[in-house]
């Protein structure tokens, strides 16, 4: 599905040129669940986006699916992104003055799903994320948890190959976040999903089928073998 | 999905929307009071000039007098001088005179009437004659050496009016096509040669004149068969009769006027003939004084005037600054908007949205701003008309100056000619009252509508900008 090579990427702040990811290489199968550890500020959200291509690599490849994200035209990725990837952020980004079941319709408006159909697939949306009840609530009237449910099923919604999470459970409590993780496991498993997870803890790393660790805009991928058994 | 997105994020942000829509909505309401106050001040300026130079007519035609002429109205009185310091007439006799003749123009023939009906863009030429009745009356004085024609004067009492010779056939042009007959009739074809007259009604008033009675003009008796009235109080002649009539006892000094005019009134058939009109007329009267109504405009003076130069200057740049103000504010506020949505819209992108579609969601709610704002300002512009016509005070438009000296006030070059036409069109100066009123048009709304769709669009269109530039990882990676 995806194959990264020798991707570099160099932000230029004020003055000086920041390199946040300094010759990444990876492979990710479909259906394979990747999540990638490391501290803060090492590189993790920038290879995200450049997974789903919000951002171009400065130097490098990124194949997904025999479309290059690095010099494809932004019409065409972001037709990509419209119908193949599904994000998630820490912060969920639900737009405020809509409606739980309205946030997950805007995931279906640039695919062009006429009103009723979208009405129909998000109510089931979120109906599988366990917020049938929930469907006319505005992001300000559910809890954190709910929000990212409502994210997820936002996400999921348009039936993406790949699933890109940020810190999915960033802001959750930890009795949320092993719900959400669950959830994401569960149905990402069960569609045959591609999940790339970034996260700091090592609690959701251990559950992915493979643990990259991002330090200093590099990228290390132990061998599953090799790693302890939880 | 787009007008859920609309409806929800304008409620939202309800009151910077409400502060755009009626920042908008001042620039747009203060569009159409000055445009429609201005239109109204154009309106007055239309019906003073109505009053005072005829519906319809679009161009006169005067000559000046031949030079060495004698004024005509003091001929008799001055013979009458003669007659007495050469003893034709002795002391205490009394003696009454009368005269009536041209009183500021040269004559023309009226065979270059014809002719100037024949020129291209005419669609109508009416001559005339304004002729000055004076009648002098008293004893005359002993005479001794030394005195001067003053003292012969202070022995005698004058009576003048003005007298226009109009064309019955053809009323639609000249002074008297601005009036409304109150009572009697007008002058017909029918009365072309007859001695009817129309009386001017304040004239009548004054003198207990009505329809029905008789009018000594130039020594001949005339049935008054109407009484006219001319709007906006304006001051036309006090008298008219048929102009062949005019001419067969009106004098030019001492010369009879058979055949004679000494005015042509001219239409034209648009607005945009009239100059090639007024070239024609030059060519075939070459010293003749060509007048149109905007000449005529130059020289109304007074608040009317005042008004106009207020409309046309600052209110109209008045209400320009306010519309650019406002157009600023909302795209400053808009932008800002965009700004604090910068992670929405970084989602939206991420989400997939194409650029376009948020920039339509941008403009779409601009738009919707622009719309409140456009009904709010017509409202606004209403309620200011409704206060011009209720609260402001008449209008007073003076043509000519008191004395009939000079005439003042702006195009006072060109004025000469104009203000000569006007003082033997008016019978000197004339301050007419007119009510301002502001109206407003269905031209007027759209173009304001247009206005504030128009600004909502450039608002929209600089956040709209703004938000087309986000990269979406750049808005993601913002923390607000």
């Amino acid at each position: 599905m995806y194959k990264l090579s020798g991707v570099v990427k160099k932000y230029r702040k004020g003055g000086a040129v920041i390199t946040a990811l300094q010759g990444v290489d990876l492979e990710i199968a479909d259906g394979e669940w990747l999540a990638i550890k490391g501290p803060t500020g090492h590189g993790k959200s920038t290879l995200l986006q450049i997974l789903g291509g919000l951002d171009r690599p400065t130097e490098g490849t990124v194949d997904f699916d025999g479309v290059s994200l690095a010099s494809t035209p932004e019409r065409q990725v972001t037709r990509l992104r419209a119908r193949s990837f599904g994000f998630i952020f820490q912060t969920f980004n639900l737009i405020p003055t809509l409606t739980a079941v309205e946030n997950v319709e805007v995931a279906l408006v640039p695919l062009g799903v006429g009103a009723v159909e979208r009405k129909a697939r998000a109510e089931q949306a979120l109906a599988a994320v366990g917020l049938a009840e929930r469907l006319r609530h505005l992001p300000s009237e559910l809890s954190g948890g709910q929000q990212q449910r409502v994210a997820i099923a936002r996400a999921l919604v348009k039936e993406p190959t790949v699933l890109l999470a940020d810190e999915p459970t960033g802001n959750l409590d930890e009795g949320t976040r092993d719900e959400i993780i669950g959830l994401l496991e569960r149905l990402c498993h069960t569609r045959g999903r591609t999940l790339v997870m970034v996260t700091h803890d090592t609690s959701v790393a251990s559950r992915a089928q493979r643990v990259g660790l991002m330090r200093d805009g590099r990228l290390t991928i132990p061998d599953p073998a090799d790693r302890p058994s939880a | 999905m787009f007008l859920v997105y609309l409806r929800r994020e304008l409620r939202r942000r309800i009151r910077q929307a409400i502060f755009i829509a009626l920042g908008l909505a001042l620039g747009i309401g203060l569009v159409i009071t000055v445009v429609a106050a201005s239109d109204g001040v154009q309106n007055s300026q239309a019906a003073v000039l109505h009053a005072l130079y005829g519906v319809g007519t679009d161009i006169t035609v005067t000559e000046p007098p031949a030079r060495g002429s004698s004024v005509g109205t003091t001929f008799g009185f001055t013979q009458e001088v003669k007659n007495i310091r050469t003893g034709v007439v002795a002391p205490g006799t009394k003696i009454s005179t009368n005269s009536l003749a041209t009183d500021q123009y040269g004559i023309i023939n009226s065979g270059v009437l014809a002719k100037i009906a024949r020129q291209p863009g005419v669609t109508g030429a009416a001559g005339g004659l304004v002729l000055n009745d004076l009648t002098v009356t008293g004893t005359v004085p002993q005479i001794t050496v030394g005195n001067g024609l003053g003292s012969y004067r202070s022995s005698f009492t004058s009576r003048t009016f003005n007298v226009d010779g109009v064309d019955p056939a053809d009323t639609a042009l000249g002074p008297l096509s601005s009036g409304k007959i109150s009572s009697g009739s007008t002058l017909t074809a029918a009365e072309a040669n007859a001695d009817d007259a129309v009386v001017g009604s304040g004239y009548a008033a004054q003198n207990k004149l009505a329809a029905g009675g008789t009018i000594d003009v130039g020594g001949t008796n005339f049935k008054i068969i109407g009484v006219v009235t001319t709007p906006q109080s304006g001051d036309p002649p006090d008298v008219y009769i048929p102009l062949a009539k005019a001419q067969q006892i009106g004098k030019n000094g001492s010369s009879a006027l058979t055949g004679d005019v000494d005015t042509i009134y001219v239409t034209a058939g648009s607005a945009a003939d009239i100059p090639a009109v007024q070239a024609g007329i030059g060519k075939l009267l070459p010293s003749a004084t060509v007048t149109d109504s905007s000449d005529l405009a130059s020289e109304v003076t007074g608040s009317l005037s005042s008004a106009s130069s207020l409309a046309s200057n600052l209110g109209r740049w008045l209400s320009l600054a306010a519309l650019v103000a406002a157009f600023g504010v909302a795209s400053l506020l808009t932008m800002t908007a965009v700004a604090r949505r910068v992670r929405e819209f970084g989602t939206l992108k991420a989400l997939g949205w194409p650029t376009r579609r948020i920039v339509a969601q941008v403009i779409g709610e601009s738009l919707a701003i622009g719309l409140a704002g456009a009904a709010v300002g017509v409202c606004l512009g209403y309620v200011g008309t409704f206060l011009i016509g209720k609260l402001a005070p008449k209008l007073s438009a003076t043509v000519g100056p008191a004395n009939g000296s000079s005439v003042t006030g702006p195009g006072q070059a060109l004025g000469t000619a104009a203000s000569s036409t006007l003082k033997a069109l008016t019978s000197g100066s004339h301050t007419v009252s007119v009510p301002l009123t502001a109206p407003v048009t269905a031209d007027l709304i759209l173009i304001a509508v247009v206005l504030a769709i128009g600004g909502g669009l450039i608002a929209g269109m600089f956040g709209g900008w703004r938000a087309a530039r986000m990269r979406p990882a750049d808005a993601l990676a913002r923390v607000e």
